[in-house]
């Protein structure tokens, strides 16, 4: 852990989206904020004491923001707490994150979320922005105090894990929502027409025997709560958005100038339901089901689509419709894995893995570097409008949360080594390229590889 | 050889004991008679479903069925063929026929069989249902047969299991492999093969482990399937691009709604049990229209082949999937389904027990 409040990134490859940089250069971070950035061949003098970090041939960034986090604490701290949740997301670069409010009890209450800022600043390793319930329980009935809510910080609100059901409620939502100038950040899921799906409707689902939600069920409820924004004129966040139709229906939302923002899951640019057979994607769909199929680790809601889904996402992603990347991180036990795909949980845990997976976009070639860098730090940090400022940027001044990548450095996912509770990932032995060197909030390294090379401290030049 | 029997094929010699206490469980401990079907190499470690057998591996279980069907035949039912090995039955789900058959075929074979009903023991005590069979495979269970309501629950048993082989009774609406395997047997029986035959399953496809199985068998075996049934339980993502695909495992399989075309010079007619929750889905709109429009009934017998033969996985709703007068008819082969059941479960039995013993060498 450095303790020194001067620290000196140095020959590394800058790309600050924000500024629309993507050079080398030095970054000195000085205070807990962003002193200054020069390219790499204008030698700036630093005085005084400097931990200095050799970055040559790594990739430094602003720190990704994670609009999606499922912290578990208060109440199902078996899964996970806000101190592995954050060491979790320092370790994937993430230095900022979003509390989903599906705790117990839910963060319906001013109280719930006073607790959770608590707890995290005793105990969390990278910041911690929450999100409060648009209705009390997560009920769906009754809206929450957004009021009360809105003056503890939160940046939205969001019965996640279950829509916003009711078109009555969700109008409400939206209009009281945006009066605080505050998203409603919905799960778009219809219920009766999901009719307890437990995984994409189509060829996989139907060959085991599961109960398939179709891609309509995601979308339908999409399309009704943009016409809901437009209606209301409020602000809607379309959560982790899986289907080529509602990326569409977010295209058209845009065109028309709606206030309308969309994150996608690492998983969801890169895993299809294919994976639901076992061998991790390798198995050629029409062959004899082996003993690691029904794979419960790809159980997540939404479900893991198909590849024309993968590609209009990605593709969305690149233009910009979709803002963001969001991980989901979705913790889970053993035991809420180890049964059957009917019993199990959904979720992936996925804020260790989700770079490196990401970064598959990009060694394709489907995805520039600097726009993949940039849903992870401006385009959430925009999505989070007044609470983003200073986020997902290296200007002067800001926030000195920096991560420092190896776009290029392999590594083989172990979840036993996960700083996460949750172990349950789709990837446990998959081979990705792209590794997290570095990871520092407010100037303090929160995480570093083994890979982080350090330069002597306390040296000038 | 240690025992005494004859080396007769066509049957086991089922009035004689066996000859001596046998040292230890082993290869070396089977009947000669059926040693001549056991010799095959027997690859699979467990039953999950027919979609890993080849073609040969299931005409291997036929043959060593209609071996075991001449037990079936004898005065005194009953061989010491699987003497010394624990068979479990765990039924997670109510069940009589399937859970007597394979209780039957194990004692046939002299195994000890046990039948656990889960619901009344482990699960209301909160035990999960893999520390339950951990137990009984600590409690040297060579074989558990399992009934599940989830798909894929025995294949998650499986990847548990280090020693005890696990046979699906049926999961959800995955596989019923056993079922598959007895329904081939009993059309082989009767019409010699299924190459080139014309094979119709009607009813709720969508939801029945009974045609998922059958029709990897009768697909793999060479029939031409024909699905009906109404259009909101027909598994058309399954057999999405099976026309155009000569790699889809459902390649040919054809769907016909109206059920008067699909009978057409049919070989077998197999209807399958249509659950009344279907209607309360609000899949069907009535179990009136069901039965107007796709009861297998005289009628539909009419417009198959005149030796056509008419199929039931059972238990029937009569009168709503099959009329009476069919079920109980001349062409009717729902009973000798039944006991078609117990030689084939004889035969997986005798198979799933006794390759643990090929497999402990290289066992992982």
């Amino acid at each position: 852990m450095l303790e020194r409040t001067r620290v000196l990134l140095r020959g590394g490859r800058l790309i600050d989206p924000s500024q629309g940089l993507d050079q080398p250069s030095d970054l000195l971070l000085e205070n807990g904020r962003v002193a200054w950035l020069a390219p790499a061949g204008e030698r700036r003098r630093v005085e005084g004491a400097v931990q200095v970090l050799d970055v040559t041939g790594r990739v430094v960034c602003p720190g990704f923001v994670d609009l999606h986090t499922h912290l578990r604490e208060p109440g199902l701290e078996h899964k996970e707490t806000i101190a592995t949740g954050t060491l979790a997301a320092a370790r994937g670069g993430f230095t900022t994150v979003c509390a989903m409010p599906n705790t117990e009890p839910a963060m319906d209450s001013a109280a719930v979320v006073r607790l959770v800022l608590q707890k995290a600043r005793d105990e969390g390793r990278v910041r911690v922005l929450p999100i409060g319930c648009v209705t009390i329980g997560r009920q769906g009935k009754q809206l929450a105090e957004m009021i009360e809510l809105a003056e503890t910080g939160v940046i939205g609100f969001s019965d996640d894990g279950s829509p916003v059901v009711s078109p009555q409620i969700m109008r409400a939502a939206l209009t009281y929502a945006s009066s605080l100038g505050l998203p409603v950040i919905q799960h778009c899921e219809d219920p009766a027409l999901a009719n307890g799906g437990m995984m994409h409707e189509g060829w996989v689902a139907s060959r085991l025997g599961l109960r398939g939600a179709p891609a309509q069920a995601e979308e339908a409820m999409a399309a009704r709560d943009i016409q809901l924004a437009e209606l209301t004129g409020g602000r809607l966040h379309l959560a982790h958005v899986s289907t080529a139709g509602t990326v569409e229906l977010v295209r058209r939302a845009k065109e028309k100038g709606l206030a309308v923002t969309a994150e996608v899951t690492p998983h969801h640019l890169t895993l299809t339901d294919e994976w639901v057979l076992g061998g991790q994607g390798s198995v050629d769909r029409y062959t004899p089901l082996g003993a690691s199929t029904y794979d419960t680790n790809c159980k997540v809601n939404p479900p893991l689509r198909t590849a024309s889904d993968i590609a209009a996402l990605t593709q969305a992603l690149r233009d910009g419709v979709i803002d963001a990347v969001a991980t989901d991180h979705a913790p889970h036990t053993t035991s809420d894995k180890d049964c059957t795909f009917d019993e199990a949980a959904f979720g992936i845990s996925g804020l260790e893995t989700a770079f490196g997976l990401l970064m598959r976009l990009v060694h394709e070639g489907r995805l520039p570097l600097n726009v993949l860098i940039e849903r992870l730090t401006a385009g959430p940090a925009r999505v989070l409008g007044k609470y983003g400022a200073g986020l997902g940027t290296l200007r002067p001044g800001s926030p000195a949360d920096v991560v420092v990548l190896g776009p290029d450095a392999e590594w083989t996912v172990d979840s036993r080594q996960f700083a996460s509770k949750g172990r349950n990932t789709p990837l446990d032995g998959v081979k990705l390229k792209g590794a997290m060197v570095a990871t520092l909030v407010g100037g303090t390294i929160a995480y570093e590889s083994p890979l982080l090379r350090r330069a002597a401290a306390g040296r000038t030049r | 050889m240690r025992q005494t029997r004859s080396p007769s094929h066509g049957g086991l010699e089922a009035d004689r004991p066996p000859a001596e206490p046998r040292p230890r469980a082993g290869a070396a401990t089977r009947t000669p008679a059926t040693e001549s079907v056991a010799r095959e190499a027997w690859n699979q470690r467990h039953l999950l479903d027919v979609d890993t057998l080849s073609q040969e591996e299931m005409s291997q279980v036929l043959r060593l069925a209609a071996t075991m069907e001449g037990v079936l035949h004898r005065e005194v039912k009953k061989v010491p063929t699987l003497r010394g090995k624990t068979v479990l039955t765990v039924f997670y789900e109510p069940s009589t026929r399937t859970r007597v058959s394979f209780e039957t075929a194990g004692k046939l074979l002299s195994a000890d069989v046990i039948n656990i009903s889960v619901p009344q023991s482990s699960v209301v005590k909160g035990e999960s249902m893999v520390d339950t069979m951990l137990t009984l495979q600590a409690s040297a269970a060579d074989v558990l047969v399992v009934r599940h309501p989830d798909a894929g629950a025995p294949y998650l048993i499986a990847r548990h299991m280090r020693r005890t082989a696990v046979i699906n009774a049926g999961d959800g609406a995955h596989a019923h492999p056993t079922q598959a395997l007895l329904d081939l047997f009993t059309i082989c029986k009767r019409l010699g093969s299924l190459a080139g035959r014309k094979v119709v399953i009607v009813g709720d496809v969508t939801h029945s482990r009974v045609a998922r199985s059958d029709l990897w068998a009768f697909t793999k075996m060479g029939a031409h399937v024909v699905i009906s049934g109404p259009p909101t339980l027909m598994p058309w993502d399954l057999l999405k691009g099976c026309h155009d695909d000569q790699a889809h495992p459902f390649h040919g399989v054809d769907v016909e709604t109206d059920l008067s075309k699909a009978a057409q010079d049919a070989d077998v007619v197999m209807a399958l049990r249509l659950q009344k929750e279907r209607h309360q889905d609000g899949l069907i709109p009535s179990l009136r229209e069901y039965a107007r429009a796709w009861q297998v009934n005289e009628a539909v017998m009419k417009i198959a082949r005149p030796e056509a033969l008419l199929m039931h996985p059972g238990p029937m709703n009569e009168g709503v999937e099959i009329s009476p007068a069919v079920a109980h008819g001349a062409q009717s082969v729902i009973e000798e389904q039944v006991t078609n059941g117990l030689a084939v479960r004889m035969a997986v039995l005798f198979l799933m027990a006794t390759a643990h013993e090929h497999r402990q060498r290289d066992a992982v």
